[in-house]
């Protein structure tokens, strides 16, 4: 059921139950929640941490309804996207997903997302922040309609190594032979189901799409056939562990959203945040080609990069010192003992040129044990790859647990 | 007279008890004179209906006062408190109104109910103003540099101002230029498509000026009103628990106990000029006091046109006094009410109540209200910011009684060219009480009280040239260095040991303080006294 609710009462509350709230509500024993925009979203049911194992090591659950949601239509859908999007959106084939980010004309990132190519032509955009107005304003010249509809799909990310097995059992038949950012549609109760291999995760995972009054039937299916696979709801705090493990970035957090920047200094560039790789010069005019082209000769200011940092301490909002400590480097933008990695870990706004791979830095972090608080400059080093990859996120078809 | 001061500062308004208490602080003796019996200027908070009734006289909410002056003059010490109001509305004839809720979620909801579109680009809009207002709030207790000089203090702070600009991208540096000159009614047509959405916004952009929101200019009026704060929370105003006069009140106090003396009950009739240099007041008793420095607080044609010889004077000088452009546009209505009115068109107590409250549809609807301000006669379909600070400060009625602030555009200084009578000030006071009454019928029946004050009133009463409350538009030809002209931005009047610390000095009008602080600084640097006026906070 819809429940956000935009008639004239809606000032009535603040906020929204999720489609899925009825039963979020049964796996909440914490009885703790959270606002996500429009919606109450649970940021731990019974223990964040236990709740990321699920992710990792069996099955975890997360309402993704609030996800900002929108459709792109019409003869000219894909090179209105081209010229929106910094990447290539024609690469991103009928029943593919692609992740990309957006610029205004300086080329600062608006906001990242997915781009789900849902049938020829057809696309669905999510993203972190509200985007129709920026959406509307590129419209001219092109043929395309565009409407907000995350209030008419919910979203249930299901996510880690036992969420294909799960799927499969739930009667998802043929799911095993999704290939990651593969999506594809299912009869689900009379209702279409979309499901795409996709996630927040970094590891075999899927996010599934369905009429919102589909929704609690969706969950009850999935709860009973992950029922002997350790299938768990989980909350935003253990998402967020998740993702920083995977090495992926957040709006609002590892970056400043261009649209809502007072200070425009404090934006980031793709190049800036490590997604040169998004950015493709060859297809022709798209929003901040002129000064993505201009960074890529001068230089960027910053690197986004990951950091392994010794010792034990998670580095939540440390600076980052050019070795000797004495020349901020930086700063920490996410950070956290990886249990997978078992290491601590952190991605980093550094000041470009710096932030090579190997380059080392210290670390000022600051702890407190039983109120006692001290300060450590941890060494830490610039890696290259994400600190968890799994050969199982890519594996095809997945292992079955 | 006997007694010769340090200072003697005229008119115990804001501005210039904001200036006495930093004069005093540093040790100076300093008089107060006013004209009236009370203190406060229009930020006063007078019974006019019964003891335990308290309006806010003229203004009636608080932003704009800077938080470095609350502080140091230790403000709350002397008992005042500005508590934060939330949300504003706007109500359309049709029925349909347009909520500002202070909940963000509930706020974009509201605006998205209207317009989709429109409710996204406000997160737009929201930053642009709040990008503006961080640039401006940085220059409020700055003295304007003057850019013809080559004073090294003139051109570092030039340099400063370049810099800072800089530094929040050309972009802003662009959105500047544009903000100062364009109209509140183009500056919204960029953001929004909604008619009721733009006309939400667009009546901070016309509030104490003669303009229309179609006038080039306006949007800055926009942002006058947005760069305050209440505890940091920028945009946002609040009432001054127990009214306005609680803000003069603190500060008199402040005054006083810094040793400031005050004379009330005699106007100033001359500032005394000998040698070319202010010396001293003669006020209307005929008492004559001398001080090494006369700081007004008065408007500057009040100062310079009505209190000073024009033989002290230069004649280009007094020209340029002549052509400042000071036109009254407003009026004010004070009510005391009998219980809450009931507006049609809201829900049973909304939050929304306690806020500003706005009877329009559009900007083309204001803008008609603003032809009949050039006719010569009071709209007739005015502009009405609507409050019930009762409805939050539980200090100003008896319970479940109330006090409705009604601020009034336009409203002419005269009535086609001649001064208003009484019988024209209550046919003002029926078009305004008969508008709210078609939105909130049995509104009337309400009204156990009412004060109506046409721009004569202001003038008369505050000493408002014109009524105009912000002692001068706040057009780019008459801010920043140019404020009040061209020349005499730096608080220094034109004769030796003379100074102004009004509204119509930068950075303006409001109830703001930041004239009467930066004339302050300028009177302590050239008397070579310890600076006691602080240093803006930066926001960085």
């Amino acid at each position: 059921m819809r429940t956000v609710n935009f008639s004239s009462d809606h000032y009535k509350d603040a906020v929204f139950p999720s489609p899925f709230h009825s039963r979020q509500k049964q796996h909440n024993q914490l009885k703790e929640w959270t606002r996500w925009a429009d919606y109450l979203s649970v940021p731990a049911y019974w223990c964040a941490d236990m709740e990321y194992f699920s992710g990792r090591n069996a099955c975890g659950v997360f309402d993704i309804t609030p996800m900002v949601k929108h459709l792109v239509t019409g003869p000219d859908a894909l090179p209105y996207l081209n010229r929106l999007m910094t990447r290539d959106v024609s690469k991103i084939k009928p029943g593919r997903v692609g992740y990309s980010v957006w610029c205004n004309e300086a080329g600062r990132v608006i906001d990242d997302g997915t781009i789900f190519h849902l049938r020829e032509g057809v696309y669905r955009i999510c993203s972190q922040e509200h985007q129709i107005d920026w959406f509307m304003t590129n419209m001219l010249g092109f043929d395309v309609e565009i409407t907000e509809d995350t209030h008419d799909v919910a979203g249930l990310a299901v996510q880690g190594p036992t969420s294909c097995a799960i799927l499969k059992d739930m009667g998802l038949e043929g799911i095993e032979n999704l290939t990651p950012f593969g999506l594809t549609y299912f009869d689900f109760e009379g209702t279409e189901l979309m499901v795409s291999r996709t996630g927040f995760t970094g590891d075999l995972g899927y996010e599934l799409f369905i009429d919102p009054d589909y929704a609690e039937v969706l969950w009850d299916r999935l709860f009973a056939a992950g029922e002997l696979r350790g299938i768990k709801a989980m909350g935003s705090e253990a998402l967020d562990l998740l993702r920083i493990e995977a090495g992926f970035i957040l709006a609002g957090v590892d970056f400043l959203p261009a649209m809502e920047a007072v200070r425009p200094t404090h934006t980031r560039s793709p190049f800036e945040l490590g997604l040169g790789w998004l950015v493709s010069f060859d297809k022709g005019v798209f929003n901040g080609r002129q000064a993505l082209l201009e960074e890529k000769e001068k230089g960027s200011r910053y690197n986004l990069v990951k950091l392994d940092i010794d010792g034990n301490k998670p580095a939540k909002d440390s600076f980052v010192y050019v070795k000797g400590g004495k020349k901020i480097a930086g700063t920490v933008t996410s950070a956290m003992w990886s249990p997978s990695a078992k290491a601590s870990i952190a991605l980093a706004s550094l000041e470009a040129p710096l932030g090579q791979p190997g380059e080392e830095f210290e670390v000022e972090i600051y702890y407190q044990r039983e109120l006692k608080w001290s300060r450590v400059m941890a060494p830490a080093r610039v890696v290259k790859d994400v600190f968890w990859n799994p050969p199982r996120r890519r594996q095809t078809p997945p292992a079955d647990f | 007279m006997t007694k010769k001061y340090d200072a003697i500062v005229i008119g115990a308004g804001h501005n210039g008890l904001t200036n006495g208490a930093y004069l005093a602080k540093a040790g100076l003796n300093t008089l107060m004179v006013e004209k009236n019996e009370h203190i406060g200027g229009a930020t006063t908070s007078l019974p006019r209906y019964k003891d335990d009734w308290i309006y806010s006289n003229c203004s009636y909410v608080c932003s704009l006062l800077r938080p470095e002056v609350y502080r140091s003059l230790n403000l709350a010490k002397y008992g005042l408190q500005v508590v934060p109001y939330g949300g504003a509305v706007t109500i359309a004839e049709n029925g349909d109104y347009i909520g500002s809720y202070v909940d963000p979620d509930k706020a974009r909801r509201e605006v998205a109910r209207h317009s989709h579109r429109d409710a996204d680009a406000t997160a737009r809009f929201d930053r642009d103003i709040m990008r503006q207002c961080r640039f401006i709030r940085q220059f409020l207790l700055r003295t304007p540099p003057d850019p013809t000089s080559f004073k090294p203090r003139d051109l570092l702070e030039m340099m400063y101002m370049g810099k800072e600009a800089l530094k929040l991208g050309e972009d802003l540096i662009y959105d500047t230029m544009r903000f100062y000159t364009m109209s509140i009614s183009d500056f919204l047509d960029e953001y929004f498509e909604n008619p009721l959405v733009k006309a939400s916004h667009s009546g901070s952009g016309i509030i104490g000026s003669a303009l229309g929101v179609m006038s080039p200019g306006t949007a800055y009026i926009l942002l006058h009103h947005a760069m305050g704060d209440v505890d940091g929370s920028m945009g946002a105003w609040g009432f001054a628990r127990g009214g306005m006069g609680a803000i003069s009140k603190a500060m008199y106090d402040c005054f006083t106990d810094y040793g400031g003396e005050t004379l009330t009950g005699n106007g100033v009739d001359q500032i005394i000029v000998k040698n070319g240099r202010a010396v001293g007041v003669a006020l209307e008793n005929g008492d004559e006091h001398y001080a090494d420095v006369i700081v007004s607080n008065m408007t500057l044609p009040r100062t310079f046109l009505e209190c000073m010889d024009p033989k002290d004077l230069d004649p280009g000088f007094l020209k340029k006094v002549k052509n400042f452009k000071i036109r009254g546009s407003s009026g004010k209505i004070n009510i005391a009410l009998d219980g809450v009115p009931k507006f049609t068109a809201l829900p049973e107590n909304s939050e929304l109540a306690r806020g500003d409250m706005h009877l329009i549809d559009s900007t083309e609807r204001l803008e008609r209200a603003y032809d009949d301000w050039k006719d010569g006669i009071w709209s007739q379909d005015p502009y009405i910011d609507m409050l019930i600070p009762s409805l939050t400060d539980p200090t100003m009625t008896p319970p479940g009684k109330h006090f409705m602030s009604l601020f009034v555009q336009y409203v002419p200084p005269r009535i086609k060219g001649k001064d208003w009578t009484d019988q024209q000030v209550q046919q003002f006071a029926d078009t305004v009480i008969n508008q709210i009454e078609e939105y909130a019928p049995g509104f009337k029946d309400l009204i156990l009280h009412m004060e109506v004050r046409t721009p004569r009133e202001l003038e008369n009463e505050v000493g408002l040239t014109e009524g105009n409350i912000f002692q001068g538009e706040l057009t780019l030809d008459q801010l920043l260095f140019n404020r009040p002209i061209p020349g005499y931005a730096q608080y220094r009047g034109p004769v030796k040991g003379m100074y102004m610390c009004g509204s119509s000095t930068a950075p303006g009008g409001g109830v703001m303080s930041a004239p009467g602080a930066n004339a302050a600084r300028e009177i302590l640097g050239d008397l070579n006294k310890t600076n006691t006026v602080p240093e803006g906070w930066l926001d960085d």
